[in-house]
């Protein structure tokens, strides 16, 4: 554990050291302004400190965004509008529906590719070309389109987005899992005179399930990346990626550095979370870890 | 109802060919392989016209393709434009400065392995981190015009292709450095001879990653500002005037760049990494 956690440390420390000196350095431009419209002179030592406390950095330094962050998770109340426990909940509640989407449309593909030739000849290459669409180029038009058609809530637009990406890591995985068995295997049950469906219940989709959980942890930073990119231009009032657009547009660095960081927190503990999951599912499997 | 019954005909007519195509000879040859998906893709398009000429559908919901169509026909100048702008000077050029940042960067760091263990697991994360959040910070910093599409595009692309080339460089087995070694070869002569050569599927499999997410950091960040042309312009500026075939138009255009870069991607990977099993016929 040692060994792996200094390295790790070491690389952030020096991230840090970059970061204050990159906002000294950005900041200072400000500081030097406002000397010379007060007709003062400020030294290099007095420079310093005034660039790590400013109300609208250019880039905040790490305690600046630290401290933006704990007044919006710990100052208010977590139903409050301007708690980031608040709008991470939103946030998470999109991914969630996204991902499940994703999940459940990715294997239905899956298993529809195993068993029919001419599904896979014919959907898995727009399903591959259908990942170099940006799809945040759909994303404002989701949204007007589900006004049109009445859906009044951001849900919806925001889960398809993040559904896009999310079932494509598991479609790639769920297609190589249920190939896993091999032949050997799949000789076996057919002289036990096994159906197709007993083949694909009792061998194909426990095979797959490694390969499922793996690509569980990729799906789930992609659904979260669809979910921020769906809040982002559709003019959503909840969530992360409005928090960020609130900064953008009130000027705001402080929030949208927070609401970034926020994000980041998120995007951890998701993964942490599915890892978790795999590991259960792999020692009730008996996968040994 | 013609419409609808004549597209739905169409579907099953195409759907009995390619399911027959596949089971057969044809099928299994390179034309086959290219014959079903594009019969595929274009039973997609007749059954959107279908219904939505069958159903009467608003245009402003959802155009049918013929419409698209015309629309893309009559205004290749601005499509041309917003291309130049966004794909070009935005993605490709950040594209090219964050490959060749990670590149320097994985090789900078190659010979201190205490450092690449402690980058790994960091890059690893914020690869996975939705960093298109940092667009709207970078649009404050650079201006409107490409430079800050270009930085989205650099600290998207950055991460993944690091992360890549860093795991790659380890790729090469023992056996092959120790055989390098024996013929008393330096640091840069196995490294140019042996690791990096070893490295490039990994590499490549970096690259595609990023060209997809270069494409997406162009085009948001130019739902943050934007001079008045460009490809994210030119969709939240027709969303907000309902004109979807534009829209439709746009993301044509988008779908094809981004399917273009991938195959560029696609074609030189097959040329350098012609020796790895994948690549092998």
């Amino acid at each position: 554990m040692r060994e792996k956690a200094l390295p790790v440390l070491a690389v952030l420390g020096i991230i840090v050291v970059i970061w204050y000196a990159a906002a000294v350095w950005m900041n200072s431009t400000w500081v030097y302004d406002q000397a010379e419209r007060a007709g003062t002179t400020v030294s290099f030592a007095e420079m310093v400190p005034q660039t790590m406390a400013q109300e609208r950095p250019l880039l905040p330094p790490p305690h600046q965004v630290a401290a933006e962050l704990w007044k919006g998770v710990a100052g208010q109340a977590v139903t409050s509008k301007r708690s980031l426990v608040y709008h991470g909940f939103v946030t998470f509640r999109g991914t969630m529906m996204g991902f499940a989407l994703g999940i459940v449309f990715g294997v239905a593909m899956a298993v529809s590719i195993v068993r029919f030739r001419v599904m896979e000849m014919s959907v898995m290459p727009w399903a591959i070309i259908s990942q170099t669409i940006p799809i945040v180029a759909l994303a404002p038009m989701i949204l007007t389109v589900a006004n049109q058609l009445g859906i009044d809530s951001r849900e919806v637009p925001k889960a398809i987005i993040s559904a896009y990406l999310s079932f494509f890591p598991v479609l790639v995985s769920m297609v190589k899992g249920l190939r896993s068995p091999d032949a050997m295997q799949l000789d076996l049950l057919k002289t036990y005179n096994a159906s197709e469906g007993e083949t694909f219940w009792k061998l194909r989709l426990p095979a797959s399930m490694p390969y499922f959980f793996a690509s569980l942890k990729v799906a789930v930073a992609a659904a979260l990346i669809g979910t921020i990119v769906g809040e982002l231009p559709t003019g959503a009032i909840e969530g992360l990626g409005a928090r960020m657009l609130i900064g953008s547009q009130f000027g705001e660095p402080l929030i949208m550095w927070a609401a970034l960081f926020a994000a980041a927190i998120l995007a951890g503990l998701l993964i942490l979370v599915v890892g978790a999951v795999e590991q259960m599912a792999r020692r009730r499997m008996g996968v040994p870890a | 109802m013609t419409w609808l019954g004549g597209a739905i005909l169409f579907w099953m007519a195409a759907w009995a060919v390619n399911a027959a195509v596949a089971r057969s000879a044809f099928g299994k040859g390179r034309a086959g392989r290219l014959f079903v998906p594009v019969l595929f893709g274009i039973t997609v398009l007749v059954l959107w016209e279908g219904v939505v000429r069958g159903f009467g559908v608003q245009p402003v919901i959802l155009p049918a393709p013929s419409l698209i169509g015309v629309k893309i026909a009559g205004s290749l100048e601005v499509l041309w434009a917003d291309f130049m702008q966004t794909v070009v000077k935005g993605a490709l050029s950040g594209f090219v400065m964050g490959v060749g940042a990670a590149f320097a960067t994985a090789i900078a760091i190659d010979r201190v392995p205490f450092l690449q263990r402690g980058l790994l697991p960091i890059g690893n994360f914020v690869a996975a981190l939705p960093i298109v959040g940092l667009a709207p910070i970078l649009v404050m910093w650079f201006g409107f015009d490409w430079q800050s599409k270009a930085a989205v595009v650099v600290v998207m692309v950055f991460f993944p292709v690091l992360v890549n080339l860093v795991a790659g460089l380890q790729a090469s087995e023992r056996m092959q450095r120790d055989l390098m070694a024996t013929w008393g070869a330096s640091y840069w002569q196995t490294l140019l001879k042996l690791r990096l050569p070893a490295a490039m599927p990994f590499f490549f499999n970096g690259l595609k990653i990023a060209s997809t997410l270069a494409l997406i950091g162009a085009i948001v960040a130019e739902f943050f500002g934007s001079p008045i042309y460009g490809m994210g312009f030119r969709i939240s500026t027709e969303v907000g005037r309902l004109g979807l075939d534009m829209v439709w138009a746009t993301i044509a255009v988008a779908a094809l760049a981004g399917s273009m870069l991938y195959g560029a991607i696609t074609l030189i990977e097959k040329w350098v990494t012609f020796w790895h099993p994948s690549q092998r016929h």
